[in-house]
């Protein structure tokens, strides 16, 4: 067993790193406060590679390991977890999707274009009445000709509002539950799309969270991604490699908090002396180090096992819930030791706390996480 | 054997660090029981002797030619690399400068001499010399130590005292092979105006991000001309574009100790310190009573620099 | 065009610097990376190659950890890059390095047409060695440089002198030594990372060079290192803002005695 990073990845976090700290530091606070899209950088992080990490070169990725994605993902999430999951959805909940199940034709386009970055994408699965419940969808998608046509509502979808193409999952036989499920590549500049309420949120408030409408909405063919009847099975594999990145976004955050709390807490005086000097201090921060070390284990296993090409949902599911619950205890303590300024604007630990809060929800819930985890256990 | 100290000039005037080159030197030689030398390179600079007398120099060698005008570091550097190997000094100090620090590295290089640069401490002893340079952008002193019967160093501007002493002052003429120079100058801007050179300015009022806009600096430049004080920045301030990377005081701009330093709207973070964490006394203003400029402040105002400094300036003017 | 950059890779500017029981810096733990003026420097080879045409060759003198920083830079966009690594050369100061360069420089890799440096690196801040190199390799030099351009065989330059700038004219080849602000440093792509490592990495050692260990004994040794002594927090001065002014001009008049 080897604890060491490789070249590649040493040299990805040494990129990550300043690219965050340069480019998207400096803007994280008012894509927070104006709830802004970050434009700009996510061009930025498509000229360098970042919105296709591990897909092949060959479609205009990077092709490089899902290791690599981590870290880039935690290091821009470090400093903005907004523009964090921006990239996290385009590469895990689009780009993968493609890969995984797209004939060459479509990983020719819509992989190709979005993995450089020329095209967002988003995953619409989520509706009113299917959260955690995801297979219950009433969106539908019927065959009309060479058309598949599609009715209904998706909600909560990240970079809904910006996005081009979106990987969809309706039901084509509503008579089969979750057998009856289908994956589509829709492009979204189709006179039966419209983008309709837009979530204002607690956290990640420069990400778009958006509700989309299909109405009549006539997309070829030949955009069926994967098999009729294995949409489910499209967004479980989906989501599995979406967790390594919401692991990864919630290691940033959860650094964030440790690190900005650390370096306070070092100069921050009271009865005469810094506060890091209180054991009541040191003991929170230990115990947070310690999560955060072993999140990041677990987080980086599962992108070792995805790498590797073996199964690692049951792994994505740990990591993910326990980062979520680190990054969200790590911002909760956070403000604790910055005491009344940590409750302020005036520090971002506040921020942390409200972007740490949707990593224990999007992507599978934590309570879903334990469910996913107790099911690969017990079977 | 001797000391000598390379003299910087420009345009016939010599650079403040050169006189504290030589007060330097007098006291080193004075220990040791060396002679103090100095050697000044150029055209027309013969004037210059005089001065350098007034600081102890007992011999002045002067290497005066028109192919010097310019100053360019090849052809300077040979005449300090000639003059190495003609008196194979113990010793060789000239001022860290921009000019000093390269005329040093590359007559080291033609004269394979150990070169400590950047000195804030020389201390001789028995026979030898040690040398304290601060590394890691001043986050520790290095003592060093150089082998070799020629040892080369240039000293941090505004660090070493400067005294007035008599030395014998015999002028000589110096007259090496010039090589081609390789360099033509083509123009000099002096960007600074009237305000002091920042390494070498008694006084630094510097500005950081808490100004709100590159329009702040104009304060600063206020107290800077009532004090006669160089205008210095951070590097938040310098990247936001309100002022050229030239005035930017921290580990990736330049290394100042100044007798006062006044830091407004900057927090303090441990690059800033850095460049000037060696000012004889600091003085901090911001509005954030927990910046760590207060850390390090011998005085500190807490409160908007917006109301401070102009108050400041007008309690100046007063005095 | 050939173009030469030497880089050197030391502590990451944020490291904390430990001094250990022998009384020199530790280096365990901290983390390394590309001195920030050698990234200026790699990033001007590498718009020069765009603009002409041509090679990047980076090379450093440093042990097996030093690869990462001539990675880094073949990632960014060198094409090549040499490592003298060599035990003799495990303290070597500017002196040791500048002899080692000089000689790759003049004999494996002759032939440059211009060779970029950073102005100083920020570990040892001694800034001697692109001044020591021109003088070994007899070059044209220009040191703190923030413009550069290159054309019919001649370099113009701006560079920073004490109190302004000045522009220099000179025949190529030539040394020149960068200062921030010379250009926007670009990051390595991810795809640039990729083929960084199937690019050349060479490692000479001195016998390579036709160097023996007496060639590059060093002549400045550091005998020992400490920290700085802490700067205290003075005294706050409170009030109106009247009130404070005043007392800070007393203060600095009678007690610093600074104006
Ligand atoms: C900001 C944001 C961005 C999002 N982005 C996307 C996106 O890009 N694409 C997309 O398709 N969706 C997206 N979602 C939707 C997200 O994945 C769902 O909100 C999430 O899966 C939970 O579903 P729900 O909100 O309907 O909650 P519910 O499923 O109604 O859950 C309510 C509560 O009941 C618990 N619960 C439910 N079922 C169980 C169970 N079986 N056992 C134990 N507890 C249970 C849950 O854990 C939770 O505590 C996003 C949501 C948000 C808020």
């Amino acid at each position: 067993m080897e604890f060491v990073y490789t070249e590649e990845e040493r040299m990805m976090l040494q990129m990550a790193r300043s690219f965050a700290e340069k480019e998207v530091k400096p803007l994280a606070k008012d894509t927070d406060k104006e709830h802004k899209y970050p434009a700009e950088t996510v061009k930025k992080m498509a000229e360098l590679g970042l919105m296709g990490v591990s897909v092949p070169v060959d479609y205009e990725g990077s092709g490089m390991s899902n290791i690599c994605y981590s870290i880039a993902i935690e290091e821009i999430s470090r400093h903005c977890a907004a523009t964090g999951v921006i990239m996290s959805v385009n590469n895990s909940l689009a780009c993968d999707p493609v890969k995984i199940f797209g004939t060459e034709a479509q990983k020719q386009k819509y992989l190709a274009d979005m993995a450089s970055g020329r095209k967002l994408g988003c995953l619409g699965l989520t509706e009113p009445n299917a959260g955690s419940d995801a297979a219950n969808l009433s969106t539908t998608a019927v065959l009309d000709g060479d058309d598949w046509v599609i009715n209904g509502r998706k909600i909560f979808i990240t970079n809904g509002n910006e996005a081009d193409y979106c990987i969809l999952i309706a039901a084509t036989d509503k008579s089969k539950g979750h057998r009856g499920l289908s994956a589509f590549i829709v492009e979204l500049d189709n006179p039966g799309f419209s983008v309709g309420t837009l979530e204002d949120k607690l956290g990640i408030r420069g990400s778009s969270t958006a509700e989309l409408v299909f109405e009549d909405c006539r997309i070829p063919k030949d955009n069926l991604l994967g098999e009729v009847g294995k949409g489910f099975k499209v967004a479980l594999t989906t989501l599995d490699g979406g967790r390594i990145g919401i692991a990864s976004q919630a290691l940033g955050i959860a650094r964030a908090a440790i690190e900005d709390a650390t370096a306070y807490a070092k100069e921050r005086v009271q009865f005469g002396k810094p506060i890091a000097k209180l054991q009541a201090i040191q003991w929170m921060l230990a115990d947070l180090s310690t999560q955060y070390e072993a999140a990041r284990l677990l987080t980086h296993r599962a992108a070792y096992l995805k790498d590797q090409g073996q199964s690692f949902g049951k792994e994505a599911a740990m990591a993910k819930l326990m980062a979520a619950e680190t990054a969200m205890k790590a911002a909760t303590q956070g403000i604790q030791i910055l005491g009344g300024y940590g409750y302020t604007t005036d520090y971002p630990l506040e921020r942390y706390f409200r972007d740490a809060k949707i990593t224990e929800i999007y992507e599978g819930t934590s309570e879903v996480m334990r469910l996913v985890i107790a099911t690969n256990i017990l079977q | 054997m001797s000391i000598v100290v390379c003299a910087e000039q420009r345009d016939g005037k010599l650079s403040k660090v050169t006189f504290e080159a030589l007060s330097e030197g007098k006291r080193l030689a004075a220990a040791s029981g060396e002679t103090l030398k100095a050697l000044v390179i150029g055209s027309g600079v013969a004037a210059c002797a005089d001065e350098l007398k007034k600081y102890g120099a007992d011999e002045i060698a002067v290497a005066d030619n028109e192919a010097l005008a310019a100053y360019t570091t090849e052809t300077y550097a040979a005449v300090l690399a000639a003059y190495i190997a003609q008196e194979s000094p113990a010793l060789v100090l000239m001022g860290h400068s921009t000019v000093g620090r390269e005329l040093a590295a590359r007559a080291a290089g033609i004269a394979d001499c150990g070169l400590v640069s950047d000195c804030v401490a020389i201390e001789s002893a028995d026979g030898d010399y040690l040398f304290k340079h601060p590394v890691y952008a001043g986050k520790a002193i290095g003592t060093f130590k150089i082998s070799g019967a020629t040892r080369l160093a240039t000293l941090r501007p505004n660090v070493f005292a400067i005294e007035e002493s008599d030395g014998a002052g015999a002028v000589v003429d110096f007259a090496p092979e010039i090589p081609a120079a390789k360099v033509t100058v083509k123009a000099v801007n002096k960007v600074s105006g009237d305000r002091p050179e920042l390494t070498e300015a008694d006084i630094i009022c510097s500005g950081g991000r808490g100004l709100g806009g590159p329009e702040g600096f104009k304060l600063i430049e206020d107290l800077a001309d009532s004090l006669g004080a160089a205008v210095g920045s951070s590097r938040a301030a310098v990247d936001a574009g309100w002022r050229e990377h030239a005035a930017q005081v921290g580990q990736t701009g330049k290394v100042v100790s100044p007798n006062l330093y006044i830091a407004s709207g900057i927090s303090g973070a441990i690059q800033h310190l850095a460049g000037m964490g060696t000012s004889k006394y600091i003085v901090g203003i911001n509005k954030d009573g927990e910046a760590n400029i207060f850390n390090v402040a011998d005085y500190g105002i807490e409160g908007d620099l917006n109301k401070i400094i102009p108050a400041l300036v007008e309690k100046l003017k007063e005095a | 065009m050939k173009i030469v950059t030497c880089i050197k890779q030391t502590f990451d500017t944020e490291a904390k610097i430990v001094v250990g029981g022998d009384g020199q810096i530790s280096d365990e733990g901290v983390n390394m990376i590309l001195n920030p003026y050698d990234e200026y420097a790699v990033e001007e080879a590498i718009k020069t190659k765009e603009k002409d045409g041509g090679e990047v060759v980076v090379v450093t003198v440093g042990g097996d950890k030093a690869q990462e920083a001539l990675r880094y830079s073949l990632a960014m966009g060198a094409d090549r890059a040499v490592l003298i690594n060599d035990p003799a050369l495990e303290k070597a100061d500017s002196h040791a390095v500048s002899v080692a360069l000089a000689k790759l420089l003049s004999d494996k890799e002759a032939g440059y047409d211009v060779i970029f440096a950073g102005k100083e690196a920020v570990d040892d801040g001694a800034a001697q060695v692109p001044s020591r190199l021109a003088a070994k390799l007899d070059l044209a030099l220009a040191n703190v440089v923030v413009a550069v351009e290159l054309a019919d065989g001649k370099a113009t330059v701006t560079r920073e002198i004490d109190g302004g700038t000045e522009e220099l004219e000179m025949a190529l080849p030539a040394l020149i030594s960068a200062q921030k602000g010379l250009n926007e440093v670009r990051y390595p792509s991810l795809p640039g990372i990729m083929k960084a490592k199937r690019k050349p990495l060479d490692v000479v050692s001195l016998a390579d060079l036709g160097l023996s260990a007496e060639d590059v004994a060093s002549k400045v040794e550091m005998v020992s290192a400490e920290l700085p002594p802490a700067r205290k927090a003075g005294q706050k001065l409170t009030g109106e803002v009247d009130e404070v002014v005043a007392k800070l001009v007393e203060l600095l008049k009678n007690e610093a005695k600074v104006i």
